[in-house]
């Protein structure tokens, strides 16, 4: 249960982001999280909201898109897609799998914000 | 109102992902191999490091050890029996070790003095996966108690580990461990794994662990 943890990072560094947009209000909060990054959408989820609570991003929502795991496959020369996380073998031609190269991100992509217009 | 969208792209864990590689830095200067120890509670990380503190100093090493716990300071203690200098890092709930945590507990210890340096994760085979702690080696602990399908059920950790342990052998039999199953699950989230068969009380195994660190310390 590191996904408070996680959210509370994640709430940090949208506020700072946000230092450049004074008064701008946060509607969207968008991750990349990699299927093998050890963490769950539903607590996600459920700490998000406990960690926005009285911050400029309350009430936003967390838009979480998964990455498939992406491994090397030398045999083939290939970047090959691990359907299972049970078996780390090549899905063409069944050799075992050592590189990977996607799969562990846990990134903030980018936020949606409602900015204030400036008064001229 | 106007909307817009804000490119970020920034890693969650960039304050841990940036001190780790500070850290890293710091253990290939001073020539000390660290090794992140991860496993369940109950495994015997303790046992383990306890009996590979006592002869790596038995062979003349100088060997130190963080030891992550949630409360209390029991096994700093044990370990701390091997003469070693050990430090413990009471975590508070929380379920796994930090960068942060492990810089702060560095401090005074001359890591050009050091061979080797454990750390000895909290146990929990899910939440250390996500947390670079500066490491050369991490080190995924399985006992013949736990049941051989562990490495498929975390194989987030698992397919992180740069070796594999499997600690208690000495009771395999009476808890009916199934030895070929553990491998092959193992070599199936992480192929080609270098996997120690070991027991901290008969000193089974101890002898290719000793050589591994070895050699892994001459490579570092």
């Amino acid at each position: 249960m590191h996904e408070l943890s996680i959210v509370s990072s994640i709430v940090d560094s949208v506020i700072t982001t946000l230092e450049a947009y004074p008064g701008a209000q946060v509607k969207e909060v968008r991750l990349r999280i990699g299927a093998l990054a050890s963490v769950v959408e539903d607590s996600l989820q459920f700490c998000y909201g406990i960690a926005t609570d009285g911050t400029p991003l309350e009430g936003s929502k967390l838009v979480v898109k998964i990455l498939p795991v992406m491994m090397h496959c030398d045999s083939c020369a290939a970047d090959v897609e691990i359907a299972s996380l049970q078996s780390f073998r090549c899905p063409r031609c069944d050799e075992p799998v050592l590189d990977l190269r996607q799969g562990r991100e846990l990134e903030i992509e980018s936020i949606e914000i409602d900015e204030v217009e400036e008064k001229v | 109102m106007t909307t817009r969208i804000v490119e970020l792209r920034q890693g969650i864990l960039k304050k841990n992902d940036e001190l780790a590689r500070v850290l890293r830095g710091r253990y290939e200067a001073a020539g000390v191999l660290v090794l992140n120890l991860v496993s369940s509670p109950g495994t015997g990380k303790t046992a383990f490091l306890e009996r590979t503190l006592r002869d790596l100093r038995t062979g003349g090493a100088n060997v130190a050890a963080l030891v992550g716990d949630l409360e209390t300071d029991n096994d700093a203690r044990r370990l701390a029996a091997s003469g070693a200098p050990v430090r413990q890092i009471n975590t508070h709930g929380i379920c796994h070790l930090e960068a942060e945590m492990v810089a702060k507990h560095l401090d005074g210890w001359e890591l050009a003095d050091l061979d080797y340096l454990f750390i000895e994760n909290v146990g929990n085979l899910v939440c250390p996966s996500s947390y670079d702690l500066g490491e050369k080696i991490r080190v995924a602990l399985l006992s013949v108690t736990e049941g051989e399908d562990k490495p498929l059920k975390y194989p987030t950790l698992f397919n992180s580990a740069d070796a594999a342990i499997i600690t208690k052998i000495d009771i395999a039999e009476p808890c009916g461990f199934d030895r070929a199953t553990a491998l092959k699950n193992i070599n199936e989230i992480r192929p080609g794994v270098r996997i120690f068969e070991t027991s901290a009380k008969t000193g089974a195994g101890m002898g290719d662990w000793l050589a591994y660190l070895a050699e892994q310390r001459v490579h570092s």
